[in-house]
Formats: C-alpha cells, sequence, structure tokens
C-alpha cells in the first residue's frame, strides 16, 4: 500500500459509515406511518436542525431533533484561546442577544480571579445584558409570526430592532458581536450623547410591542393557532428549564451563585418576573412580550442613575486566571445560560463546559411534540425559541 | 367565532403603515444610491499609523485568527546625545492584515501599547478578488485619513480621553 | 343591447382578436397586480420600497423575473411521474383562461355571452384543483404529498361556499346570464331611488363577505394558504417546480385572483357599468357603443378594490390551521350562506 492509499480508504469508509448512520435513522422510524424529514435545510428550524417525525396523516407519532449541524467545537476552540480571545468567539453563540453571551463567562472569570468591577462597570454591564435581551426577544415577537404565516409582523420587528442595535454600535463598535464586555470591567465607556439616544429607542421598542399586541396577540386567528398547543406544565418546565408555565423562577432574582445579582445590579432595581400559569404557545409569546416592556422599563431605570466612576478595575495586561473552578449561570434572553471554567493557572482555560439554553429547551421536543399536528409542530417549535448556535456552539 | 374586533386592528395597523411608508417615506436607505454614515465608533476597517509602530508583534501574538502578519528588522538609530550609544529601533517591514480572516473583534487595537492601531467605520472596500483583502502597510496607512477623533465621554466616565494622532 | 359595429368582420378574424384579448386580459392585469400589490403594497405595509433598479420605480422587475425564470434549467425529480408533473401547471393555468371567457367587459366586450354564464364560471373554477392534485402527487416528494393533500381538502371545501354565495345574487337578478346580472344592477332602484341603480353588495353583503374568503380559500392565500405553508411546507405542492413551470403557477395564482375579482365585481359591484347618474351626467346611454371603451377600464378598476382586499388580507394575518379551516368553512360559511338564501328569497317574493 502506498503512502496515500490509507487516506483514500478512510474518507470513504467515513462516508460510508454516514451514510449508514442516516439509513439507520430512517429505517428505525419507517416502521409505521410516513417519515418526514423536516430540515437541515428549512425555513422554520431557525437554521440547521434537522427533526424526523413519523406521521400518522398529519399527525405526530414519534419526534426526534437531531442537532449538531451547525456545531462549530467551541469548547475545544475556547481549550487554544486566551481569556480576551474566547471573549470574542463566545459572542457568536447566540447572534441575537450577542452581549448576553459574554457576561456569565466575565462573571465566572471574575470569580476565579477575586475581581470586582466597579459599580459604574456593573450598572452598564446589567444595561446592555438587558439591551441585548430587548434586540433577542423582539425579532421572536416577530419570528413567531412568520412562523404562522403573517409575513408583515417581522418586518417591523427587524426595523425596530435597528434602533437598538444602532446604540449598541454607538457605544462597543459593532451591532452583532459587541465584544464589550473585560474582565474587570467594560472595554470602554458610553459616548457622549448615548443616554438620550438610548431613551428614544426605547419609546419606539415600546411603539413596536404595542403594533405587536395589536397585530398579533389580538388576532384571533393567531389566538386559534396558538391557544392550548404545546402546553408544558409546571413541573415538566421545571426540569427542563422552559419558562411560562407558571413557575416563578429567575435567576436575576434568585440566582444561587455568587449572591443577589453577582457581577449584576438587579437587586437595585425595581422590576417584576413575568409568568403565565397556561404554559402553552400562546402563553410563551405573551410572556417574552411582557418581558421585552419589562426590559425596557429596567434599561430606563438603569438610564436614570448610572453611577460616576471608573470603567475597568485594576487588572494586569496579560491576563493569567489563578487555579480553580467556577460556574456561573445568567437569566439570558433564551433561557439559562453557563459557564463552568476551569483554570489551571495558564493564558487559557483548561476547559470551558457551555450550558446552553436552546439545547436544553430542545431536549422537550420529542415529549412535547407527540400527538401534535404538522402545523402545530411548527408553532411549538417557535414558541420554545431556539438558536442554532446556541444550541450546537 | 367573533372575527371582527382583532383581526381588524390589525389591518388597520397594516393600512396606517402603508399610509406612513407612501406619505413619510421608507424606514429603508436605497443604497447604494443614498448612503447612511455608520457612527464614530463603528469598526469597519483598522488603520495603522506606522511611526507609532515598534514591531512588537502584540497585535499578530492576541489575535484570535492570527491574520495580521509583522516583519521587522532592527536598525541602528543615532544616539541622543552625543556620545552615548546607538540605540537600536525597530523598524517595520511589512505589516500586513487580511481583511478576509479578520473578525473586526478589535483585540489587536486594544493590545497596541504605542496606540499605533486605529479603528475606522469606512466599510466600503470589498473587493472581487480575496486576495486583495489583504491590506498592506501602506494602504493601512492611508485609512488613517477616515479614522474619526475620539467622542467625548458621558457624564460620569472618569476615562481619560486618547487623541488621534494625525 | 343591439349595437353593431360600423365594420364587418369574418368570423376567424373575430376569433383570433378574440384570442389576443383573453390573452390581454389575463396576462396584463396579472403583471399589473403582480407589481402594484407585490411588488409594491407589501413592501409599503412592511416600511421598505420593494424592487426600484428594474425600470422606473421598478416597473420592469416582472418582466426581469420572466426572464430569470424563462431561463432556469428544467428539473424533475428523480422519481416524478413525468407527464403529470409538466401537465399539472397548464391544468390550472387552462381553467384560469375558461374562467375569463365569461366575464363581460362592456355591453358586447364579452368572449361569449352565455345563458348560464354563472354556472359555468363555478363549474371551470374547479378545474385548478385537478391541476393542484396533479401537481402535489406527481412531485414524489413528502412535503408537495401533504401540500397536495390539503389542498384537496381545502378547495373543495370552499366550492360549496363559493357557490352558494353567488345564489342569492342569481335570485335577485333571475337570470345566470352574466350580462342579465349587470344589466340588473344597472336598472335597479334601491328603495325607489335609481341614481345608484343596484349594486348587489348593499343588499347581499352577506353573500359579499362570504364570496371573498372563499376566493381567499379557493386562492390558497393566507389566511387559508395550508396547501402551501410557507413556513412547514416551504411551498407545499409547488415545492419542486421551478423555472418556467414554477412560473406559470405563479401566474396561474395572480391571474385567478384578478378575475375572480372581477366576477366578483360583475356580481356584486355592478360590472363593467358606471352608476345611471354618472351616465346621465355624461349625456350617454348605459348601453351604448362608449361603454365598451369606458367598461374595461371600470372593471379593471373595481378589479384593483377588490384585489387590494385580498392582498390587504393576505400580507397581514397568519394562517389557519387545517381543521380550523375546515370548520370555518363547514360550521360558519355554509350556514350563513344558507341563511343568506333563504332571506334573499323571502325579500325577492315579499317586495
Amino acid at each position: 500500500m502506498t503512502a496515500t492509499q490509507p487516506n483514500v480508504d478512510r474518507r470513504q469508509l467515513s462516508y460510508i459509515a454516514g451514510q449508514a448512520a442516516d439509513a439507520r435513522v430512517n429505517v428505525e422510524l419507517e416502521a409505521e406511518g410516513m417519515t418526514l424529514n423536516i430540515g437541515p435545510q428549512h425555513p422554520a428550524t431557525h437554521g440547521t436542525l434537522r427533526l424526523v417525525v413519523r406521521l400518522d396523516g398529519e399527525q405526530v407519532i414519534e419526534a426526534d431533533p437531531i442537532m449538531g449541524y451547525m456545531h462549530r467545537g467551541y469548547e475545544k476552540l475556547v481549550e487554544v484561546r486566551t481569556y480576551p480571545q474566547i471573549n470574542t468567539l463566545i459572542n457568536r453563540i447566540d447572534w441575537l442577544g450577542s452581549f448576553a453571551n459574554e457576561v456569565p463567562f466575565i462573571l465566572a472569570c471574575e470569580q476565579l480571579m477575586g475581581i470586582e468591577a466597579p459599580p459604574r462597570a456593573q450598572w452598564i454591564r446589567t444595561l446592555f445584558f438587558e439591551l441585548s435581551r430587548i434586540a433577542n426577544l423582539t425579532l421572536f415577537l416577530g419570528d413567531m409570526g412568520v412562523q404562522l404565516g403573517a409575513v408583515t409582523p417581522v418586518f417591523y420587528a427587524f426595523r425596530d430592532r435597528e434602533h437598538i442595535l444602532n446604540q449598541i454600535e454607538a457605544a462597543t463598535g459593532g451591532r452583532f458581536h459587541p465584544n464589550f464586555d473585560r474582565i474587570g470591567g467594560l472595554k470602554d465607556d458610553l459616548p457622549a450623547g448615548w443616554v438620550d439616544e438610548t431613551r428614544r429607542a426605547l419609546g419606539q421598542i415600546r411603539k413596536f410591542c404595542d403594533v405587536m399586541e395589536d397585530l398579533i396577540v389580538g388576532n384571533e386567528i393567531f389566538e386559534a393557532r396558538t391557544r392550548g398547543i404545546g402546553v408544558i406544565p409546571a413541573d415538566v418546565a421545571l426540569s427542563y428549564g422552559v419558562r411560562a408555565s407558571g413557575v416563578d423562577w429567575d435567576l436575576r432574582r434568585d440566582n444561587p451563585v455568587g449572591g443577589p445579582g453577582a457581577g449584576l445590579v438587579y437587586d437595585k432595581l425595581d422590576w417584576k418576573v413575568w409568568t403565565h400559569p397556561d404554559g402553552d404557545s400562546f402563553a410563551r409569546y405573551w410572556v417574552r412580550l411582557q418581558e421585552v416592556r419589562e426590559a425596557c422599563h429596567m434599561v430606563d431605570q438603569l438610564l436614570d442613575s448610572i453611577p460616576a466612576g471608573p470603567i475597568m478595575a485594576k487588572v494586569p495586561r496579560i491576563i493569567k486566571v489563578p487555579e480553580g473552578e467556577a460556574y456561573v449561570a445568567t437569566e439570558n434572553p433564551l433561557g439559562e445560560m453557563g459557564y463552568y471554567v476551569v483554570s489551571q493557572g495558564g493564558l487559557e482555560p483548561f476547559r470551558v463546559k457551555i450550558r446552553s439554553a436552546s439545547f436544553s429547551n430542545m431536549s422537550i421536543t420529542p415529549w412535547v411534540l407527540k400527538g401534535t399536528y404538522v402545523p402545530d409542530v411548527i408553532t411549538i417549535l417557535a414558541s420554545l425559541y431556539f438558536i442554532l448556535g446556541d444550541i450546537d456552539r | 367565532m367573533a372575527l371582527v374586533p382583532g383581526v381588524i386592528k390589525g389591518l388597520g395597523v397594516t393600512f396606517s403603515e402603508i399610509v406612513k411608508t407612501v406619505t413619510k417615506g421608507p424606514e429603508t436607505v436605497q443604497y447604494p444610491h443614498a448612503k447612511e454614515d455608520p457612527v464614530p465608533r463603528a469598526r469597519g476597517v483598522i488603520a495603522l499609523h506606522e511611526d507609532n509602530c515598534t514591531a512588537c508583534m502584540l497585535c499578530a501574538r492576541e489575535c484570535p485568527d492570527w491574520c495580521i502578519y509583522i516583519e521587522g528588522h532592527k536598525e541602528l538609530a543615532p544616539p541622543r546625545r552625543a556620545g552615548g550609544k546607538p540605540r537600536s529601533v525597530n523598524k517595520l517591514d511589512r505589516f500586513d492584515i487580511d481583511f478576509g480572516l479578520c473578525m473586526y473583534c478589535g483585540i489587536c487595537v486594544e493590545v497596541c501599547p504605542f496606540e499605533a492601531l486605529f479603528w475606522s467605520p469606512e466599510f466600503e472596500y470589498s473587493e472581487p478578488k480575496i486576495a486583495d483583502l489583504l491590506h498592506d502597510k501602506s494602504r493601512l496607512g492611508q485609512w488613517m485619513t477616515t479614522v474619526p477623533e475620539f467622542e467625548p465621554y458621558e457624564a460620569g466616565a472618569q476615562v481619560k480621553g486618547k487623541k488621534v494622532p494625525r | 343591447m343591439g349595437n353593431t359595429l360600423a365594420v364587418e368582420f369574418a368570423y376567424w378574424q373575430t376569433t383570433i382578436f378574440k384570442l389576443v384579448m383573453a390573452f390581454v386580459a389575463v396576462l396584463i392585469p396579472a403583471g399589473g397586480t403582480v407589481y402594484l400589490y407585490l411588488f409594491k403594497m407589501v413592501s409599503f405595509m412592511q416600511s421598505r420600497l420593494g424592487p426600484m433598479e428594474a425600470g422606473p420605480y421598478g416597473s420592469l422587475q416582472l418582466m426581469a423575473e420572466v426572464g430569470k425564470f424563462a431561463q432556469k434549467e428544467d428539473i424533475f425529480p428523480a422519481r416524478a411521474d413525468r407527464f403529470v408533473f409538466a401537465a399539472a401547471p397548464y391544468v390550472v393555468l387552462v381553467s384560469t383562461f375558461l374562467l375569463v371567457l365569461v366575464v363581460p367587459f362592456g355591453p358586447d366586450a364579452a368572449f361569449a355571452n352565455f345563458d348560464v354564464g354563472v354556472f359555468l364560471a363555478l363549474a371551470v373554477s374547479s378545474l385548478s384543483v385537478i391541476g393542484i392534485l396533479m401537481a402535489g402527487w406527481a412531485s414524489a416528494s413528502k412535503y408537495s404529498l401533504l401540500g397536495g393533500l390539503r389542498a384537496a381538502g381545502q378547495l373543495i371545501a370552499y366550492e360549496l361556499p363559493l357557490v352558494l354565495a353567488v345564489v342569492g345574487v342569481v335570485i335577485q337578478a333571475g337570470s345566470l346570464n352574466l350580462q342579465r346580472i349587470v344589466q340588473a344592477q344597472i336598472e335597479g332602484e334601491i328603495f325607489g331611488w335609481g341614481a345608484l341603480g343596484n349594486p348587489f353588495v348593499i343588499t347581499q353583503f352577506i353573500g359579499f363577505f362570504i364570496f371573498l374568503v372563499a376566493v381567499q380559500a379557493e386562492l390558497a392565500q393566507v389566511p387559508f394558504d395550508m396547501p402551501i405553508a410557507e413556513s412547514e411546507l416551504v411551498s407545499g405542492y409547488m415545492t419542486e417546480y421551478s423555472g418556467f413551470r414554477f412560473l406559470l403557477f405563479f401566474i396561474a395564482e395572480f391571474a385567478t385572483a384578478n378575475i375572480f375579482a372581477f366576477l366578483a365585481s360583475v356580481l356584486f359591484l355592478g360590472g363593467w357599468s358606471v352608476p345611471p347618474f354618472v351616465t346621465d351626467l355624461l349625456g350617454i346611454d348605459s348601453y351604448s357603443n362608449v361603454m365598451n371603451v369606458i367598461g374595461p377600464i371600470v372593471m379593471a378598476t373595481k378589479m384593483l378594490l377588490l384585489t387590494f382586499l385580498i392582498y390587504w388580507v393576505r400580507f397581514t394575518y397568519p394562517r389557519f390551521r387545517e381543521d380550523q379551516l375546515q370548520r370555518f368553512a363547514w360550521k360558519f360559511l355554509i350556514p350563513l350562506a344558507l341563511v343568506n338564501i333563504a332571506l334573499t328569497g323571502f325579500f325577492k317574493v315579499a317586495f
């Protein structure tokens, strides 16, 4: 055998193995009913999610989500990146509310290094966290409309979201990937005039929420499509971490790690946790609508009283996190996101485990999709709201 | 099925949007006929102020994509005062940034200890050939003219303001 | 209504003229409404301007799209039934052209004056169902099959409200002939006041509503677009079609919408006629030769109004689920239509 022969065989072998694995999936489900492959290329599955459903007519007998089509190897990548470089990469996990991805990681590193960010930095960090929540959830409000067939609300979502993205860009330089959080504070301070502009942007978002309430929530067709669809009772929701099933739990308020706030200033604000007893798709949409309004309210309070002070604590130039491990989870727009950082004292972490919200949210899919109709599958997927980057990392 | 109230309100919303777009104009900008100015801090392209650069390689080392290529050599410059030793300075031979790889993260601009790299909001530099996306020293120097001044900060900030060397 | 033209034409000449006019009557309004509603109105609804580059204000965008579709590769799915797959778009288009035959555009400007015009119109409009079923089955794809099956159920279910809504008009006009229906609207009077004529939309408003809803469903438009359901089935029965065949479906969809709007304007809004007080003002007879020129313009205006309603609803609402759709048709629309017929008959006899 020449030197090149083994390579060719291995490639061919892996190709055949892949095909066989694919076939095995289909063969297993072929017993009765029609097997339909929703995705990985599909308009409804926010990206490359593959959902293999076995149908009896239009009713789903069995559903099997197959994730990993967008796996980018984050946890392996960050093992060979320094901490500032990791900050850049993890922006891209949940790309709609991207500042929110940096926060738990930075908080974990700050915990390991024993550094506390100055109050101004914590304040502005919370501000941007809530802004990213608004950016993420406004898209959801429009996107659920488009999954159900209403093509216009999503344009309003993109249009009004631009105001928030412009504000994020004015302060950080990047609309989608701000890369603004640093261990010990933030990269830079806010430019002059930012506070007033942001207040104006919030006014637009509030108007958008009212429009969505008229256009979608009040629409009888939408109600008929979402009420009673995909009901997730409270106990199941607790074990999977899904909202809007009457479970009054929010990490911003009930964070067990590091005490209330622990790097964010939620304990100094006046806000409430929204929940809905029904647990169906309509409840999930409604709760997120109220969350956007609540986030606007929080940002207003934050804008009113940003404390003066430095924006960055005393941090060495070359960041070496001492040995130890820390896990910090925060209430991200998509759910609970956590980073488990294990450091062995070097420039790079030893291991970072990313607990992403959408992955856990998706694991409820086989249970909740049983017995629903095909159009309801789309409604439920849309209401569970996942981002593929968040599932697959 | 009382379909009248909610669905009619929805129709009203879209109709008023039609009227608004016809009378007041759309929310979109007809690029390339009309262009919107990006904010001053927008991360469009990286400009190099060559006089400040000492080829210390920090930016090339910290770049997550390794898209900065630096080559330099040491030269002997005349001593600062008469009778002293000639001091060695780093001279920059090659400073390329491959914008095809660049993630626009800003780590290089941030870690530069001599303030030789600056952000410019210029973004219209797309090329038909990918190889042309590698901007060399002279091109990076040309971007310096597009770098805006640093903005003043909000009230309560205690950050020192910086100036762009021209 | 017995006007003669100044010049005598042979039969074959009028036939060719009618053929050309049939193409014009189907394709030109289709192109116009595609531009006006699909490109511009939906864009204005979404705070944007739509296509602006191709021609002034994007008016030639449709030409560009036609050119794009025409030069695409003709793709057949491997396991598709080639003949049925190829024939399906033509079947849908044939029903569109047959439908335009019965619509009168003026006192003499009609392709043919059938005594059972309404009956013929409703009968040929059901031909498109066959085309859609053929497309869904022959595509050999599970998505298309789902779309085709949904279409079968939906389109057949909404045929009934369509027919029953028209029955009220027929009772009031006393004839199935579309020209007679227009005449009844011109010469009718509302409680003795003849200035407006008697457009049947005033008395038959229930029928009008049912007709428009049923038309929306027959065209498989949102909120009744389960057969297409873009976010679920990609394109339903049209998924596997690309290039010129897809263009045929596309044109058929918009042309059928226009022709149903023509029909609705004939049945409910008075067709090619203008209200009598206008003709009195202008000093012309309602059936004069001038109306043969004004008639199509009036029809076009009324058609644009009705298609505005159709597309306004299409781009605002989410879609119904299949069973909700069926429930709406069988349990709400059909009883309502029957009530409408009963009331119309009662009032016709009583007054």
